[in-house]
């Protein structure tokens, strides 16, 4: 275990920064850019996964184990959270047999 | 500690009911669960707990908040069955919803811990999203859920990365960690930290509508029930802004030159902006959704205030405001409830036949608009002459115009109730528990207004 931690502190922490921000903002294109209510969920679970990424590797270079047990908090939250949204997926599916969000236009200023 | 706990079991107890299928049942354990919080609530006053490692901190700020959010969430409560129950046929599960959602912000106004602030206003979101959606069958709502939920899980994503740069820079979700750090570093934080900083506040802002993360608010609350709009402009708007108080005024206070300008701003473009849109507005309820995000700004003064009135004014202010909202949304569920439509012009005439709801709604305009002897006026001038001491006359001016300027469409709705037009009035006839809510927010609205020093003494 010791190992580990020493060969991933070998790596140096920028490089986990750039690469969870890299995550974090295709995550963010794809909420921004794309159309299916899908993809769409997929692209904020991106976001999720990132930090989760970004906090395990803090939680190793401070040597400190609460970013990997809030990794676990995130986990769980972005399970019930997507429970939901494809429920109401398929709500929405059921009553306007579509699940592009373009669709969503009725309330309008 | 017992206040949480015993408000999450009503919840689950009013999930249990709905198993034996007797409808009504649901509201008494409700009324029974909430009293008791409420009660034991103010048995912790004064004890200042620090409980799970200073997970959560029990001090008077969250004890006086915690006691406005179960009153408000039980008006709500009582308003939810009185509407909801003759043709809803899950109404149990909906109604355990509603009280997990006000569990989960008593965990937002006393975290002491990133991780609880996450919980609490994840928890939150999650019942909204469904609550939202609550009307499975119409189109409005559906959209509604799922703007609500695209658009709050985007923001959730946005604060959670804020969080984890946080903790990145000072190795600590706990916020003794975390001013330990500052002081280390003599109050100069690292870019990193800076940055984790307008992260979580952008996450935040956006859960309590202030105006460059508002977009979804208008159509969230027009789409959704009107029921659940009550509970998402008075309540969760309180919860937001007391955890963004408690963030700021509690735990980062000493690198307040980073943040103020930042929050200064959105309160400026908050209510400024807000007050110009809800101008033009046709619809009572993006009417009301832009009069909350105006208030939302009014309410963020007090972040920036921090001195010793700032914490008593913001408490005024959100339980005039949360009073004001409820009785507002009280009467238009009435009305849509007889007219399908909540076009302003559905109010025209409404005072001959309704003199109750007409009187209610008219108290509930002036007290948002601010007008004496109503408790929204006591409540803006705490708050402007809090921000005033800590040096923010600019802040000041704007909000006074801003207030000016919402007078034009508070008075609006007031017009129509008193044109002599009788025409398409309709006699509507008021539940119990509609009367209940009515009376409980006017004279509350009263009582606060000529005397709010029951509230400011407080804190």
């Amino acid at each position: 275990m010791e190992n580990i931690i020493l060969q991933l502190q070998s790596i140096s922490i920028n490089s986990y920064i750039w690469l969870s921000s890299i995550l974090f903002i295709i995550g963010i294109m794809g909420v921004l850019i794309r159309r299916n209510a899908i993809v769409v969920f997929m692209s904020i679970e991106m976001m999720l996964n990132s930090v989760n990424l970004l906090l395990a590797a803090f939680s190793v270079y401070h040597n400190d184990p609460s970013g990997q047990v809030f990794v676990f908090f995130i986990m769980v939250v972005a399970a019930a959270e997507v429970a939901v949204g494809l429920a109401l997926l398929v709500m929405i599916y059921r009553n306007t047999q579509t699940i592009d969000i373009n669709f969503l236009n009725k309330l309008k200023w | 500690m017992e206040v949480i706990i015993i408000i999450a079991l009503t919840g689950i107890a009013i999930m249990m009911a709905g198993a034996l299928n007797k409808p009504g049942f649901s509201l008494w354990i409700a009324i029974a669960g909430l009293m008791l919080a409420f009660i034991l609530n103010f048995r912790l006053w004064n004890t200042n707990l620090h409980l799970f490692n200073d997970m959560i901190v029990y001090d008077n700020f969250a004890v006086v908040f915690n006691a406005l959010i179960i009153v408000s969430s039980a008006l709500v409560f009582l308003l939810f069955h009185s509407h909801y129950s003759p043709w809803e046929k899950h109404l149990d599960e909906i109604a355990a919803l509603l009280i997990f959602a006000c569990t989960s912000m008593m965990l937002m106004t006393s975290y002491g811990n990133l991780v609880v602030l996450f919980i609490g206003i994840e928890t939150m979101s999650i019942c909204l999203y469904v609550l939202a959606g609550s009307r499975k069958y119409e189109l409005p709502s559906n959209e509604a859920a799922l703007k609500y939920f695209l658009l709050g899980s985007f923001a959730t994503g946005v604060m959670l990365f804020g969080i984890a740069l946080i903790y990145g820079a000072s190795g600590s979700f706990d916020f003794h960690g975390i001013t330990s750090y500052l002081t280390s570093t003599g109050n100069q934080t690292s870019s990193m930290f800076s940055i984790g900083l307008l992260l979580l506040t952008v996450g935040l802002l956006f859960k309590i509508a202030a105006v460059p993360f508002h977009f979804w608010a208008p159509d969230v609350y027009e789409g959704s029930p009107t029921v659940i709009t009550t509970f998402m402009g008075s309540t969760v708007k309180i919860a937001g802004v007391a955890a963004l108080y408690r963030l700021y005024a509690y735990h980062f206070a000493a690198i307040k030159p980073i943040w103020a300008t930042t929050i200064m701003i959105v309160s400026a473009l908050s209510f400024f902006a807000a007050v110009l849109m809800a101008l033009p507005q046709k619809r009572f309820k993006r009417l009301l959704a832009y009069s909350g995000i105006s208030h939302a700004g009014f309410l963020l003064m007090a972040v920036l205030a921090m001195n010793q009135y700032a914490a008593s004014a913001l408490l005024l202010y959100a339980a005039s405001y949360s009073l004001a909202t409820i009785a507002a949304f009280t009467v238009l569920v009435e009305v849509i409830e007889v007219r399908w439509d909540d076009e302003l012009s559905v109010f025209k005439g409404m005072g001959a036949k309704n003199k109750f709801l007409a009187f209610a709604l008219i108290v509930a305009m002036l007290s948002m608009a601010g007008i004496p002897p109503f408790s929204g006026f006591m409540a803006k001038f705490m708050m402007f002459s809090a921000v005033a001491e800590s040096g923010y006359i600019v802040l000041v001016v704007f909000g006074v115009i801003a207030s000016a300027i919402s007078l034009v469409y508070y008075l609006k709705p007031i017009t129509l109730i008193l044109s002599k037009d009788e025409s398409n009035s309709t006699n509507i006839k008021l539940s119990w528990e509609v009367i209940i809510v009515l009376v409980v927010t006017l004279t509350l609205t009263l009582i606060f207004g000529i005397f709010p020093g029951l509230l400011t003494g407080l804190l």
